[in-house]
Order: structure tokens, then C-alpha cells, then sequence
């Protein structure tokens, strides 16, 4: 949050962000890394330690705030979003940041993720997508691709998945980034942008489950497929992906919807270029088939009103007018009489 | 022609029709003018879940029952002197309950065929004898108004829907009642022309009662004596939503609601939303589970939490509550109970939340539990439930009814110094600080709200370790923290006064809970009036219980519990106490009448 920084806040460095606490994920998960890249921002933004809280739910990911030397709460399964909102309303001068998972969030959570999108409470929604359930040890999630076989699905799913930036979208979303556990630098950006952003900040962070879902987005998360895999957007730019070698760009065609091009200096022009206020492009771009690349980075963003600024400007609105707050008054209400001696 | 003036200790009235005729306004008029006139009085609204079943039929009756007299009373009676029917459904619905020999005010133009079969009535009430033993008074009620109203151009529809103030005029005069505040009342609600057609068809409904001579009496009903002060009719829900406004003055804390709109309690959330100038918070969240975690987030916060439901949606929160009381957060959890289980009777009353209460919580994890007897009582109840929320910081429920929720009663309101302020410390110092170091009295932990320097630290559903707060697995400390939970309830009961046994000590003892009061006070003191030696105590506390309950039950000749429920607290009072106390339960959706209840009284003492 830009208005909240102070120039007198001493530094903080990223060990001022570790809590005392052993962390209790698997060696090798994805989480390591985000928690990491998380508590590097976190020192760098120029908020005071005291004014953060860190809202979670139920899974391996709402473990987070244990590990946040700030103030924390882990709260039940699917909820989280319905805390933060309570304690953003309560206290709009904290820096709240919720974590979830793919379960936790869409599934028992889908209620609660829709409505704070659609309020457009000032929070950071961090959603760990390993598109498994990891705590009660390897079932399929709503984000699981058809077909997959876990323990719960021994003959493959039949549940058709969610895609989360897009039904992030479809809840009227301010703000839909997309990013890699591995991808440290970038996902660094995504988070400065999200705290940054006024109002919802939704971001899906891929991340590999090693136990239960190894691999699951090794097809980009490697070094040398990343480059045709991915497109990293970025507003005004034009939609480029490739090598140095193979140019690539995304295009428009007439069907209303993406194609792969290759990409000379005479075709440049054609290749569109990314507006991250356009929503219809930002479905477009979260949604792209498995033959296109996947997009990261800022996918969506514009400004709107902020739930709890709306909140407490009634509030004030409501105490500037006369005789207002007069506890005696309202205990009367409008019709009363006196018995007298 | 004068008529002569009787002058009545007390009259029962109810006024029925369509749930489109305006019952409930009408009712709520008397009701308020009679509170002016200085009468102590007693309501019960009585309404279909339904916004509006179909025109004229008996699904579709609403009705406003209302007690009135010149000295205390404690309910809405069991049975009406006089009845207003406004259609057959009505009548014939409402009819058994009119005393022999009761004055009934009928709208004969709906009793025609069509509206004969709706109520599916095969013959006319008003013209088969069934009538006979009441002094029935028939009046064209739709033809009189537009008698009155013909030259403000109204429609047909229009005019008919200004019917109820034409019949209320005229129990108006019947009773001595002031027309002044209705009229009052009907230039400021309605607009013109609307506003001159009920004030017209009101003076009417006088004039025409004074005029006719369809009653052989007036009645005067003069004014109770209350103790000096101001008063204004309250329902319990008012009360309660004011109650909660004070419990934020005296303990210097923004008031938060979190709520999801359901029968009965929606009101509160209505009451609550208007005052924004007080800095209260109204989050209406999107769904029941929703509403108690922002509650408990905005405790988290630093505010006072308070959530607002019913049955169904208490059933929703019974995680969330679990969490409040692991994280050990003070909040406020009303639960206005309605006629259960599922949808059951959203409009109608019921006491079968107690056990839900107490228990309805995965885990070891009890909560103390308040209920409100009265309608203004639920005001005391509210400041109550938030003090002890705040001090020994844990969740309170606190119970109350549709029956009282919707019912209302002479309040006297309370002068801003009656109002002992309850101020709450936050937790600020960092040095030796731990999120669960405890109070040694109370066992409360600090309340260390973010944005504190120094103060970071992560609460949540894993158990905890006392003290640290960190996650703890560990057997000795699991039993010792569950055993803790439990403590930090039953210290409370410093908080909670002794009983005290009203009547007879050592005799038939009358046990009750929450909002039926009323009733069993009144059926206590008709039973002493008749040379029974009976005592009764009213339960405030149901968690803990106050410290001389269980010997005022061992030290009682017998014990009669009575509810609205299946036997709910004599089950937990026979479990605890091991006391062979007698059930009286009744669920019918309905409270208990005074007549039952004696005779119940009556049979014990036998």
C-alpha cells in the first residue's frame, strides 16, 4: 500500500519477517520458494512489520501465517476471505494479504473468493494452485485436469476444472495476475503490483506439489521450454513470446479469438498489444488451450471502488450531520412519554 | 348517544385479516398509542412465513394480538374480549380463541360465496348460529371507507386498502384511545392523496362507532403505574439492537455486525444499519458462515464482533464458532429462535435452540450461554453478553425468540448514568508479552490487536500451547487447554447473581428460561392467588448456571421445568443436579398460555 509508507519506518530486512517457527512443509514444495519471495517484498515495501496481517485458511499453503513474523491468523477451511474482510472493515489502515490453495479457495472457499473479488476489499489474495489436495494427502482439486487419476478418483476424474484467473474475471475482479513459484523475479514484480493495486489483488501462483502432483507445470517451469511456453504480458506491449530465433506473438483472429504467429519486423503491427483494462482480452489470455502459451504476469487490471473506503465514508457522512452519535436520543427513538411523580 | 363508560382492569385484542390487510400496522398503531396513553401492555404479532399466500385464504392470516391494562402485566393473554375478523379464513382461524360472550368486529362484505370457499367454509359463519354465543357487531367496512374517502378520486384498490384504519377508528373510540398519534403517524408515513384517505377513513371508523349504535358500552382502560422515568414501546429486537449500540458506548468499542437476513432476526441488522453515525459496522456478508468470520475477524481487529441469526444459520456457524473459542476472541452470537428443525417455522416461536447452544459445536468446546426474558429485557441481555464477551474474552450466545424477538412492552429507558461503563485495555506493552498469558481471575488472554508494534503473533485452529500460542500437539498441554476452555467458563459465574425464589421457598419450585417469563409468572401468581404454595426462579444464565441453582432445586418439595422445546434444560438439570424434575413441554410454535400452565401448576400441588 503506497499511502501507508513511511519514510521514517526503520528497514526491514527479510529476517525480520521470519517468525520463530519451524516450517513444517515438505522439502522440495513450492511453498519454500513463494515464502520466500513473499517475506523479500514484504521488507521492501515500506510498511511497518506491525501493520501486516496475514489471513489464511485450511491446507498445506494456509499453514503461511505461522511463518510470517507479522500478525497472522489461520483460520478454518474456505473462510479466509470473509476474515480478512472483517478485519479490513474493523481496520482499514492494515496491509492484509490472504493465502489460499486451489481447494481452499475454490472449492469449500468458492462462496466467500467470489464475493471479495466482487466487493473489492483492499487485500492481496495469494492462491497457491497446485491443483491437488495436499494435506489429507493426494485427492483430486477443482483444478485437477480431467481424467486425473488420485486417490480419490481411481479411474480417472470426470469433475471438468476450474480456470482461476478467469472465474476471478467472471467475479468482477480488479486485479488478476498470474505467476510461478520457480519464476522468483517475476513473481516478486506480480506481488510489488499487487500490493501496489487498490482493491482486491488476486494472484494464482503455480506451484509444485512434489509428493502428491510432481511435475505438474514442469512443461513450462523448464529452462529451456519456457521461452515458447510462456508469454510474460505486460500492458501497452505487444503479446511476444519466443526465441530471439523464433519470434512468436499472439494475434486476433476472425473468430474473436488468440492465434500463435510467427513474428517478422514487417508483421509486428499485426501482433496485438495487451491492455490489461480490457476484461474480454483478460479472459482470453487466462483461458489459452494447452497448443498456445500460458500467459503470466499482470492479466487484468483496472480501478474501481474500494468496498471498505465506501464502508466507512457513510460513517463519516452519517457522524458530520447534527446530532449525530446522541446515545440518549436513540435509546428514545421517535416515540416516547414521560411518567412523571 | 352517550353510552355508558366501563371501566376495565385490562382488555385482550386481536385484530385479524389477510396478510395484505395491514394487521400488523394496525396492531402496531394501538399499540403504540396505547403505550402513550400510559398503559402497561403485552403483544404477540403472529404472521405466516408467507409474503403473501393466497388472498382469503387461512394459509394467509395474520394476526396482532394485544394486552392492555391499568396494572403489570407479563403477557399477551390467552384469550381475546375482543376479536376484529376482517374475512371468513380470519374468522374462522381466530373465532375458537374469543372469549364466550366477546365482542366480534366482522367485515360481512367478504362474507360472500367465493370468499366462503376460499376459507373453505361450506356455510356462513354469519348466518349459521355458530356465532351465537358472541356479541358480533357487522360492518361494511370497503363501503364505509369509500363513503368517506369518495372525493379524493381514489381507485377501488386503493380505497379498500385504507380499511384497516376505518376498523381501528372505531375500536378506537370502543376503548377511549387517543386518535392523535395515528394521525400523526399516518401524515408523516403516507403521501397525498393516500395520507387524507387514512386519516379520513380513521375519523370515520370514530365517528361512526360514536354515531350507530352497534355498541352497547364504551370501555376505559386508565394508565398502570410505572415507576417515573421515560418509556417507549419496544420490541425485543429494537432492545437488542440497542442494547448491542450501548454495549459499544460503555465499552469504547466500534461496534461490528456480520449478518445473512433470516426470520426472526433480520430486524436487528435493520435496526443496527441506521446507526452509522455511531461508527456502527453492518457487513451483510453472503452467507451465514460468511457473516461470524468477519465477525471474528473484525474481533480480531479490535472491535466488538457481533453476529446476528436463527436456528439454520447458528447450525451454519457451529465451525466458526469452535474457532472463536479456540482463538479465545470475544464476540456476540444471537440466536433468535424460531420453530425447528430445517426451515421448520421461521415465523413462529420456539425454544429448541438451548442444547444447539450449549453443545452445538465439534470438539470440547463450551461456550456460556445468556437468554433474554422480555422484550425490553433482550436490551440488558445484549450489554450483558458483550461485558462478559469482553472481559473473560470468549464468544457468548445469547438467546432469544421470535415470540419476544417480535413482541413488545413498555420500556423504561434507561438514563445514560445508569450505564456503567465497561472499558476494554488493549494489550500494548512488548515487553514479557505472550498472545495466551492469562488474567489470573478471569483466565482471560490479552487482547493484542494488529497494528501494535511489538505485539506480532499468529492465532488459529490448532490447538495452542498456554502461554506461547505456538501450535502444540503435545497430550498433557491438549487436556490441560480443554480443561482450561471449560474453567474460563464457569469463573463467569462470579458474574452471575444468585437466584433469587420468588413465592414460595421450599415448595412446588417453577423453573423457566428465556421468553417464557411471561407466562409462568403469571401462571405462578394465579396459582398463589388460589392458596398454592409454589415458588419459581427464571434462568438468565444457562452457562454457567448461577451457584445456588442447584440447591434451590434439591431443596424444592418438586421441580416442574417448563419450555418450548422437548425438555431440553430438565434433561440438563436432571443430568447435572441428578433432580427429579418434572417436564412441561409444549412446541407448537406458539407460546405457552397462562391457562395451561396453572393447570399444570394445579395437578403438581395435587
Amino acid at each position: 500500500m503506497s499511502q501507508f509508507e513511511d519514510p521514517s519506518t526503520p528497514a526491514l530486512s527479510k529476517r525480520d519477517l521470519m517468525s520463530d517457527q519451524t516450517i513444517r512443509w515438505c522439502p522440495g514444495c513450492g511453498d519454500y520458494s513463494i515464502l520466500s519471495q513473499v517475506q523479500t517484498v514484504f521488507a521492501e515495501l515500506g510498511i511497518p512489520k506491525e501493520r501486516f496481517a496475514v489471513v489464511s485458511g485450511i491446507g498445506c499453503s494456509s499453514r503461511f501465517p505461522y511463518y510470517m513474523n507479522t500478525y497472522g491468523f489461520h483460520t478454518i477451511h474456505g473462510r479466509a476471505p470473509a476474515f480478512a474482510t472483517g478485519l479490513k472493515l474493523a481496520n482499514p489502515e492494515l496491509s492484509v494479504w490472504q493465502i489460499t490453495g486451489d481447494g481452499d479457495a475454490l472449492s469449500i472457499g468458492g462462496n466467500h473468493f467470489i464475493h471479495v473479488l466482487r466487493r473489492n476489499v483492499d487485500i492481496q489474495l495469494l492462491l497457491f494452485n497446485n491443483r491437488i489436495y495436499g494435506l489429507t494427502k493426494g485427492q483430486y482439486s477443482p483444478t485437477s485436469e480431467e481424467g486425473k487419476k488420485t486417490k480419490s478418483t481411481p479411474m480417472g476424474s470426470v469433475d471438468h476444472p476450474f480456470e482461476p484467473c478467469a472465474l476471478a474475471l467472471g467475479a468482477e475482479a480488479t486485479f488478476v495476475a498470474r505467476t510461478v513459484d520457480v519464476f522468483t523475479t517475476e513473481q516478486r514484480d506480480v506481488l510489488r503490483a499487487a500490493n501496489d493495486h487498490r482493491g482486491t489483488s488476486f494472484v494464482e501462483i503455480w506451484q509444485n506439489c512434489n509428493i502428491f502432483n510432481d511435475g505438474a507445470f514442469a512443461d513450462i517451469t523448464d529452462k529451456k521450454a519456457r521461452a515458447e511456453k510462456v508469454i510474460f504480458v505486460e500492458h501497452g506491449q505487444p503479446l511476444l513470446f519466443g526465441t530471439p530465433e523464433a519470434r512468436k506473438g499472439l494475434r486476433l483472429n476472425a473468430r474473436l479469438a488468440l492465434e500463435v504467429m510467427d513474428v517478422n519486423d514487417a508483421n509486428l503491427s499485426e501482433v496485438l498489444v495487451h491492455d490489461e483494462t480490457n476484461p474480454v482480452l483478460g479472459m482470453l489470455l487466462s483461458r489459452m488451450k494447452p497448443t498456445m502459451p500460458v500467459a503470466m504476469g499482470v492479466i487484468h487490471r483496472v480501478s474501481r471502488a474500494i468496498y471498505e473506503e465506501g464502508v466507512h465514508a457513510q460513517l463519516k457522512l452519517a457522524a458530520s450531520k447534527p446530532g449525530a452519535g446522541d446515545l440518549r436520543k436513540a435509546l428514545l427513538g421517535s416515540s416516547s412519554w414521560t411518567v412523571a411523580r | 348517544m352517550q353510552r355508558p363508560l366501563t371501566i376495565l382492569d385490562d382488555v385482550v385484542i386481536r385484530f385479524v385479516g389477510d396478510s395484505g390487510d395491514g394487521m400488523q400496522l394496525t396492531g402496531s398503531q394501538f399499540t403504540n398509542t396505547t403505550a402513550l396513553q400510559g398503559n402497561d401492555l403485552a403483544t404477540f404479532p403472529d404472521f405466516p412465513a408467507e409474503i403473501r399466500a393466497p388472498a382469503g385464504t387461512r394459509a394467509g392470516v395474520s394476526g396482532f394480538q394485544l394486552h392492555f391494562s391499568s396494572h403489570d402485566i407479563h403477557t399477551p393473554g390467552d384469550a381475546p374480549q375482543v376479536l376484529v375478523a376482517m374475512n371468513p379464513a380470519a374468522l374462522i382461524a381466530n373465532i375458537k380463541d374469543l372469549r364466550t360472550g366477546g365482542l366480534l368486529i366482522v367485515n360481512t362484505e367478504k362474507f360472500i360465496e367465493r370468499e366462503l370457499v376460499k376459507a373453505e367454509l361450506s356455510t356462513n359463519p354469519l348466518e349459521d348460529g355458530s356465532l351465537n354465543g358472541f356479541q358480533v357487531v357487522p360492518v361494511e367496512l370497503t363501503k364505509l371507507t369509500k363513503g368517506a374517502t369518495a372525493d379524493l378520486g381514489l381507485s377501488i384498490k386503493d380505497t379498500d386498502r385504507c380499511k384497516n384504519f376505518f376498523a381501528l377508528g372505531m375500536t378506537y373510540w370502543l376503548f377511549s384511545r387517543d386518535t392523535a398519534p395515528t394521525l400523526q403517524w399516518i401524515r408523516s408515513k403516507f403521501k397525498a392523496p393516500h395520507d387524507e384517505a387514512n386519516v379520513r377513513a380513521l375519523e370515520a371508523g370514530w365517528s361512526y362507532a360514536e354515531t350507530l349504535e352497534l355498541f352497547h358500552e364504551r370501555y376505559e382502560v386508565p394508565p398502570a403505574s410505572l415507576p417515573t422515568g421515560d418509556y417507549r414501546n419496544i420490541t425485543g429486537n429494537e432492545a437488542l439492537a440497542l442494547g448491542l449500540l450501548t454495549a459499544s458506548h460503555q465499552t469504547g468499542l466500534p461496534l461490528f455486525l456480520g449478518a445473512y437476513p433470516i426470520t426472526p432476526a433480520s430486524d436487528i441488522l435493520h435496526y443496527l444499519a441506521r446507526f452509522k453515525d455511531f461508527g456502527v459496522i453492518t457487513f451483510q456478508a453472503e452467507d451465514e458462515i460468511a457473516a461470524i468470520s468477519a465477525t471474528i475477524g473484525a474481533a480480531f481487529g479490535g472491535a466488538l464482533g457481533v453476529t446476528t441469526s436463527s436456528g439454520p444459520g447458528i447450525a451454519l456457524k457451529g465451525e466458526a464458532l469452535g474457532l472463536a473459542v479456540m482463538t479465545e476472541l470475544p464476540i456476540v452470537v444471537v440466536d433468535v429462535q424460531r420453530g425447528g428443525p430445517s426451515t421448520g417455522l421461521p415465523t413462529k416461536t420456539e425454544q429448541s435452540d438451548l442444547l444447539l447452544a450449549m453443545y452445538g459445536r465439534h470438539g470440547e468446546a463450551p461456550m456460556p450461554v445468556i437468554a433474554a426474558s422480555t422484550p425490553g429485557d433482550c436490551f440488558r441481555a445484549a450489554t450483558e453478553a458483550a461485558r462478559v464477551a469482553t472481559k473473560y474474552m470468549m464468544p457468548v450466545m445469547l438467546l432469544t425468540d421470535g415470540y419476544i424477538a417480535n413482541g413488545s412492552e413498555p420500556w423504561k429507558v434507561p438514563d445514560l448514568h445508569e450505564l456503567t461503563p465497561q472499558p476494554v485495555v488493549f494489550e500494548t506493552k512488548a515487553e514479557g508479552f505472550l498472545p495466551y498469558r492469562r488474567d489470573p481471575t478471569t483466565l482471560a488472554r490479552p487482547w493484542a490487536i494488529p497494528g501494535t508494534p511489538g505485539l506480532e503473533h499468529r492465532i488459529g485452529g490448532l490447538e495452542k500451547q498456554d502461554g506461547t500460542g505456538n501450535v502444540s500437539y503435545d497430550p498433557a498441554n491438549h487436556e490441560h487447554m480443554v480443561r482450561l476452555r471449560a474453567d474460563k467458563v464457569r469463573r463467569i459465574e462470579a458474574d452471575v447473581p444468585e437466584l433469587v425464589v420468588y413465592g414460595d421457598v421450599g415448595a412446588l419450585l417453577v423453573v423457566s428460561w428465556g421468553g417464557t417469563f411471561g407466562s409462568i409468572r403469571t401462571a405462578v401468581d394465579d396459582a398463589r392467588a388460589q392458596g398454592l404454595r409454589v415458588g419459581h426462579i427464571h434462568l438468565r444464565w444457562l452457562n454457567p448456571f448461577p451457584a445456588n441453582l442447584g440447591a434451590l432445586l434439591l431443596g424444592a418439595e418438586r421441580v416442574l421445568v417448563c419450555e418450548l422445546n422437548m425438555g431440553q434444560l430438565a434433561g440438563i438439570l436432571r443430568a447435572r443436579f441428578l433432580v427429579d424434575a418434572v417436564s412441561y413441554a409444549q412446541v407448537q410454535g406458539k407460546p405457552f398460555r397462562v391457562s395451561n400452565v396453572l393447570a399444570k401448576i394445579q395437578t403438581l400441588s395435587a
